[in-house]
């Protein structure tokens, strides 16, 4: 009994600390673990009650067409993140080499204060058949454009919705960066673009990952932007699901939509996982 | 100076200054009016104190800062405008800088592969330099998995082994303990002589200094105090603040030359070697405690009392009042404190020095020193 009591000590510092956490279970199983279990729930029920799988079939079969649409979502989603991409990273390069950088970011970031579905809505005033955007093209005698209610309307909602959670957690990582290995590779005797390739692009790689999914995940579930920027024209699989609950009232089709898309999910964070364990501790974005 | 001569420089600072521009406006002199030749194969170490501009030099020499004036020559071209990664010379960093994204090898490879040499050609001298560094099959660990003296060695390894003609080293002990520190600076050392690389060395322990170099250039206050071999600059202080900053010693700031050969002090008059400062000219005085004799009191001696005595292993440090002078005192034989005493040094011990900004630096600390034991 004597030999156990330190022991005894120290776990009660550590129950003390346990209490604290009863909150987050609390919520966690509230918001999270139930709703999960409901959607599972649904997922496999007939409209009598009983147990069945004609939901998953209706997704399998029905020409294909919801596979389509998952697939197209995906691809829609992926088109968006590499674009984001591509315009973050250089944006969040910029943003590390400069000293007044958190003056450039709270720029960056203002909108994101405002309301996204205002934010959304404002584009179908710029995009708009007589919208900003084509006064200002007849202004200056182009031809008006006409994208609204197209996808590329759609990609261009989701790129302004979700650039800066790319431009922030890649920001972060290249700001993490010690100067002192940029001068160490230049030491060696790598030019600016060599050192970029070899030391900065490398360490940087943590940001990029976390960026990636900062973007993706709520791209490949967004219903706002397709239904305000698509005009109901281009469906993405958010479309779908929030129809059947509030449209359509099928919860169990929904549901099973629902189930497939984390699934596919959960294999994406999985893939990126190797990277999203070292990014605790540099790069992540919270 | 002669043609042989300039053949056997490598660097040279030419009246370099450094000022910089402060954020409310200021300017900061960090270096004034530098001047320095560093011979081809030698141990140069910066010495002073943190802020003294030693850094800033290195880093001038490095091209990661550009003097505000002045030149830098590089066996006799200038170097101004060729950025860092065109320069001859190499780095080993303070905090070791060492790639986290990649292995002991592939850091140690990284300047090789840069230049794309052949890569059985890069495996050889990877290995070559782990084993200089004594470091041999830690090739494929992680950095993170190294101590600090193991990242140190890397650091080195990944300069050397480019064969630069200079290295530049910025405090690269600073954060070892102290027997690993003593181990790394005679293995420093003799890398050195081996490689038959110039070492540029940047330290503010003066310990570390005198172990190693071939040359010392003391700084502060962005101006070169002294530049000597570490005999000179021990020996033969040129400033209260040289005499101050190496070793233990007693700086008396009161003294007057009476004339050559012969300085007045503590109300005595002493035989000392020092020429050349005119007559009853205001100097300073050293005198290291080692080089003070402590003997039985006796009329024709400066005579006093020991006040306190600590045992310090090899010797005895006291401290002796005397002539209204607090001595500090090293000898191997014992003196009780309250014991009267005598206090003698013979003339060539007796270092006379021009008088200086710093003439009543020593004096000043140790007024707040004692100051705050009350």
């Amino acid at each position: 009994m004597k030999k156990s009591k330190p022991r005894y000590r120290a776990g009660s510092i550590a129950d003390g600390q346990k209490f604290m956490a009863i909150p987050l279970l609390l919520w966690s199983i509230m918001f999270i673990l139930l709703p999960l279990a409901v959607v599972l729930y649904n997922a496999f029920l007939d409209p009598s009650g009983g147990f069945s799988l004609d939901a998953f079939r209706k997704v399998f079969s029905s020409d294909g067409i919801y596979l389509h649409l998952l697939l197209s979502s995906l691809w829609l989603a992926v088109e968006s993140t590499l674009i984001c991409l591509l315009l973050g990273y250089p944006l969040a390069y910029i943003l590390s080499r400069h000293a007044s950088a958190s003056v450039m970011i709270l720029v960056f970031i203002l909108p994101m204060w405002m309301n996204f579905l205002l934010r959304t809505y404002s584009w179908l005033a710029i995009l708009g058949k007589n919208g900003i955007l084509n006064s200002l093209f007849s202004l200056i005698g182009l031809p008006g454009i006409n994208i609204l209610n197209t996808r590329p309307a759609v990609v261009l909602g989701m790129i302004y919705n979700f650039l800066p959670f790319m431009v922030l957690p890649i920001y972060n990582s290249l700001n993490k960066i010690d100067p002192s290995l940029i001068e160490a590779s230049g030491d060696l005797g790598a030019s600016e673009g060599k050192t970029f390739l070899k030391v900065v692009l490398p360490l940087s790689i943590p940001g990029v990952y976390s960026g990636i999914s900062m973007v993706f995940l709520p791209a490949v579930t967004t219903f706002v932007i397709p239904s305000l920027l698509g005009g109901g024209k281009v469906d993405m699989i958010g479309n779908i699901i929030e129809s059947q609950f509030l449209k359509t009232n099928n919860w169990a089709f929904g549901s099973a939509l629902s189930l497939i898309l984390m699934v596919l999910i959960f294999a994406f964070m999985k893939a990126t996982s190797k990277y999203n364990t070292e990014e605790n501790e540099r790069g992540g974005l919270i | 100076m002669s043609q042989d001569n300039q053949d056997n420089l490598l660097i040279q600072l030419q009246d370099v200054c450094k000022i910089f521009e402060e954020e409310d406006g200021t300017q900061n002199q960090v270096l004034s009016h530098i001047q320095l030749d560093v011979r081809k194969n030698t141990f140069v170490t910066l010495l002073g104190p943190s802020g003294c501009g030693k850094t800033t030099m290195l880093r001038i020499i490095g091209g990661f800062e550009t003097p505000t004036s002045g030149k830098v020559l590089f066996e006799g071209n200038d170097l101004a405008g060729t950025p860092p990664y065109k320069r001859p010379l190499n780095t080993v960093f303070q905090r070791y800088a060492l790639f986290p994204h990649l292995n002991v090898a592939e850091n140690i490879a990284f300047g090789l592969k840069i230049r794309k040499l052949p890569k059985a050609e890069i495996q050889e001298k990877v290995k070559r330099a782990l084993h200089l560094v004594n470091m041999d099959g830690y090739d494929r660990r992680r950095i993170s998995q190294l101590s600090g003296g193991q990242q140190q060695r890397v650091a080195i390894a990944r300069a050397i082994v480019n064969e630069p003609k200079l290295l530049l080293l910025d405090e690269p002990l600073g954060a070892l303990d102290l027997k690993l520190r003593q181990e790394m600076q005679l293995e420093l050392k003799r890398m050195q002589k081996r490689l038959g690389i110039t070492f540029i060395y940047v330290t503010h322990d003066q310990e570390e200094a005198l172990t190693m170099s071939d040359m010392i250039v003391v700084m502060n206050d962005g101006v070169i105090q002294q530049i000597g071999t570490p005999e000179d600059i021990y020996n033969e202080p040129v400033n209260a603040f040289v005499a101050d900053f190496i070793g233990e010693s007693n700086i008396i700031n009161t003294a007057v030359m009476n004339r050559d050969k012969l300085v007045t002090f503590l109300g005595r008059t002493w035989e000392c070697a020092d020429v050349g400062f005119g007559e009853n000219a205001p100097v300073d005085v050293i005198i290291r405690p080692e080089d003070v004799i402590l003997d039985q009191p006796r009329e024709d001696k400066l005579c006093g009392e020991v006040t306190a005595i600590i045992f310090k292993g090899v010797h005895y440090e006291m401290q002796v009042s005397a002539g209204g002078f607090n001595w500090l005192v090293h000898s191997t034989s014992m003196w009780e404190p309250g014991t009267p005493v005598s206090l003698d040094v013979i003339p060539f011990n007796i270092q006379v020095m021009a008088k200086s900004p710093y003439s009543d630096l020593q004096f000043r600390r140790r007024e707040e020193d004692e100051y705050e034991e009350v």
